[in-house]
């Protein structure tokens, strides 16, 4: 059982927060695409026309229903195949976990627009307001409400995707655990328990407070 | 396309397919089974139960099944625990399974309002009557959304099944890109498979879902 | 003397600092009807819950026919089922037809035949008027028709006392009548139940009060202030706390 001093070796745990630094990069960027461009895929689907409504909505499904390492798979293996531009593994990340991002975020937009009730829109007009503060100072602070708690869970969510990408040779933190794990195959035989464990508790450090950050704001809307 | 490729293989991704599927399956009931014993604790507020559960859950929650799955497969030996690839599918997508499970069924005990179980108990109910009759029915109807929301999300899980070498569907589209550099026809029988599996699902499911919506009212 | 079928012996009710229900004692005979007046948050209600086992006492006892009804202790159920409540929100299971409601607990708790039982059913329900509902789902009965049913739910366990907790406050003004008249009806007794059902009611309809009671308490800051039968209470109270009480309901009239 012994074994847990790999941790602690050199620069181990360095490295092993340089791999989590990796991931959490790739989400980050990910999260903040998915967010403009979902907020645009939210407001395409609040538009009257049915076809870009339809189309939307297709979008979303689509991305739904496949695992997200099947994307991953297209967009690395595949898109490489059909259009010869060698795309690493990190920006097929992040295209995937944007692709993927943008339509639950669209998703969470439109829904939190459309469970304002309607008579907030016609008691702002009947105000006297212009639509442009109807928006500013009724419609969007109320929606953003709805929003936030969402928008933070969809990011744990995008962070711990973003561990499928050790599966398309990124060097995050679970490819640098099995690279410490190798270094050490015969010095600490029990590396693999102490290594995975430590990742396990990572990953579980950064995800935690934001579900719960996420909860109490849930709570606090429901208020 | 190249046709006679798919052919060839389509009898690898029918195998690997129905590999997914049986341990799939498996880690569904299993998380079912936990969700709803953890869901009960929960709802009981059994002392001590209670704090293994919230922990569990949280833990279960807040990490990527492939590194649960990691740590099952490769650092767990090192612990003297020697799990086969299958029985890790089967216990990861259980213990991840389990939390969302639990909480879904918690939702739906907690709908069922306290007149109903006052009026069960004023009847002369014991308290498994009462859970049987009057509490699990309703609650049912009531998280059977959440629920199979989240087997297809499962069955969505078990596509990381490939990284402890089970010979998944994953596992044998990377097999046949990295062999023949088929691409195109590897991807293109990959998401038929996964197609086959979970379209089906997620029609019967939200047929099911309308239709317990309109019994509910 | 008939035989006392509830014994409440100086019980005290407390939700945290708040003392609810302070030393109470009270009976009930055999083929009595009690009705419990009082303004809202007198504790009359919580007095029924008590004397049902849903609430804990903090001091006192409540016996029926001389066993203890206890919060909590596991054979709690076995006095449950001697004491029938029907509360005041529809409480009908929404997910069984009227007939499932109320045969559940005779076939499950009781152990009857379901021949027997369904029978029963629906010679009670013919005589609440609701014969042809037997097949409903509660979604499908109006307020009252729920609550005759309620009434059925909790007559058919062949009940040593039943206790209604305001069972009209809910319901539209057209539909307290038909439930009210079920009530008197059981007061009243059948053919085969001539000493009439034993009753604890609480209710803010006076008229029916004082048509339906043999005995009338009126509780008020969680203890007794006055006891007396109808024709007295209503028409000659004594105290003034009753009076004023009594005065509301007639300027509201």
């Amino acid at each position: 059982m012994q074994g847990i001093e790999v941790l602690f070796m050199g620069n181990n745990m360095l490295r092993l927060l340089d791999g989590l630094w990796v991931t959490l990069r790739l989400s980050l960027i990910s999260i903040a695409l998915s967010l403009v461009i979902g907020v645009f895929v939210g407001a395409l689907m609040l538009v009257k026309n049915p076809v870009v409504k339809v189309m939307c909505r297709v979008y979303i499904e689509i991305v739904r229903i496949m695992p997200q390492l099947v994307w991953l798979f297209i967009i690395f293996f595949g898109i490489t195949k059909m259009t010869k531009i060698n795309l690493s593994g990190e920006t097929a990340a992040v295209i995937m976990l944007t692709i993927w991002g943008a339509s639950e975020v669209g998703d969470l937009v439109r829904s939190a627009f459309q469970s304002i009730p309607s008579h907030q829109f016609e008691s702002g007009l009947s105000l006297g307001l212009s639509r442009p503060q109807l928006y500013f100072y009724v419609i969007f602070p109320q929606a953003l409400r709805g929003l936030v708690p969402d928008i933070i869970n969809l990011s744990t969510r995008m962070i711990k995707t973003t561990a499928l990408v050790s599966l398309i040779g990124v060097t995050e933190v679970l490819k640098v655990g099995k690279q410490i794990i190798d270094a050490n195959r015969f010095e600490f035989p029990n590396a693999a328990l102490w290594v995975y464990a430590e990742i396990f508790l990572m990953y579980f450090i950064i995800c935690f407070p934001l579900s719960l950050l996420s909860r109490k704001l849930t709570k606090k809307r429901g208020e | 396309m190249d046709w006679s490729f798919i052919q060839k293989f389509t009898p690898m991704y029918v195998e690997a397919a129905w590999l997914t599927l049986v341990i799939g399956t498996l880690g569904i009931v299993l998380s079912i089974a936990i969700g709803l014993i953890c869901a009960l604790v929960k709802y009981y507020k059994v002392p001590v139960a209670r704090q293994i559960v919230a922990v569990y859950i949280e833990l279960s929650r807040n990490t990527p099944l492939i590194v649960q799955l990691f740590f099952l497969y490769f650092g767990l030996p090192k612990a003297g625990i020697l799990l086969s690839s299958e029985a890790c599918g089967v216990i990861g997508l259980a213990f991840l399974g389990g939390s969302y499970m639990a909480e879904s069924f918690l939702s739906g005990l907690k709908s069922v309002n306290d007149v109903q179980l006052e009026s069960a108990e004023s009847l002369g109910l014991r308290r498994w009557q009462i859970m049987r009759y009057i509490v699990l029915p309703q609650a049912a109807s009531v998280s059977i959304p959440a629920l199979a929301a989240n087997v297809i999300f499962l069955l969505k899980e078990t596509s990381v099944f490939s990284a402890v070498s089970l010979a998944d569907l994953m596992y044998v589209a990377k097999d046949l890109i990295g062999m023949y550099y088929n691409t195109g026809e590897a991807l293109t029988m990959l998401v038929a498979a996964y197609l086959v599996i979970i379209l089906p699902i997620s029609i019967v499911f939200s047929i099911l879902e309308r239709r317990v919506r309109r019994a509910g009212n | 003397m008939a035989e006392h079928i509830i014994d409440i012996d100086h019980i005290t009710k407390r939700f945290g600092d708040n003392t609810i229900i302070n030393d109470l004692s009270l009976s009930v005979e055999q083929g009595e009807v009690l009705v419990l007046v009082g303004p809202s948050g007198c504790g009359k209600s919580t007095l029924l819950r008590c004397i049902n086992g849903l609430e804990p006492i903090q001091g006192g006892s409540i016996k029926l026919h001389g066993e203890p009804v206890e919060h909590g202790k596991p054979s709690l159920y076995k006095v449950r089922q001697k004491i029938g409540m029907v509360f005041q929100s529809y409480d009908l299971f929404p997910h069984m037809t009227v007939m499932k409601n109320i045969t559940l607990a005779p076939l499950k708790v009781q152990n009857r035949s379901k021949d027997e039982v369904t029978e029963k059913a629906m010679a009670l329900l013919k005589r609440v008027g609701l014969d042809g509902k037997a097949d409903s789902y509660p979604s499908e009965l109006s307020g009252g028709q729920k609550q005759r049913v309620a009434i059925v739910r909790s007559l058919i366990m062949n009940p040593d006392i039943m206790l209604l907790d305001e069972i009209t406050a809910a319901l539209d003004p057209e539909m307290v009548h038909e439930v009210l008249n079920v009530v008197l009806d059981l007061a009243k007794g059948s053919e085969t139940n001539s000493g009439g059902t034993t009753m604890m009611i609480v209710t803010h309809e006076m008229a029916f009060a004082e048509a339906v009671a043999d005995r009338v308490v009126f509780l008020d800051g969680g203890v007794i202030v006055e006891e007396d039968t109808p024709q007295e209470f209503f028409h000659h109270p004594k105290t003034e706390r009753a009076q004023r009480f009594l005065q509301t309901f007639t300027y509201s009239r």
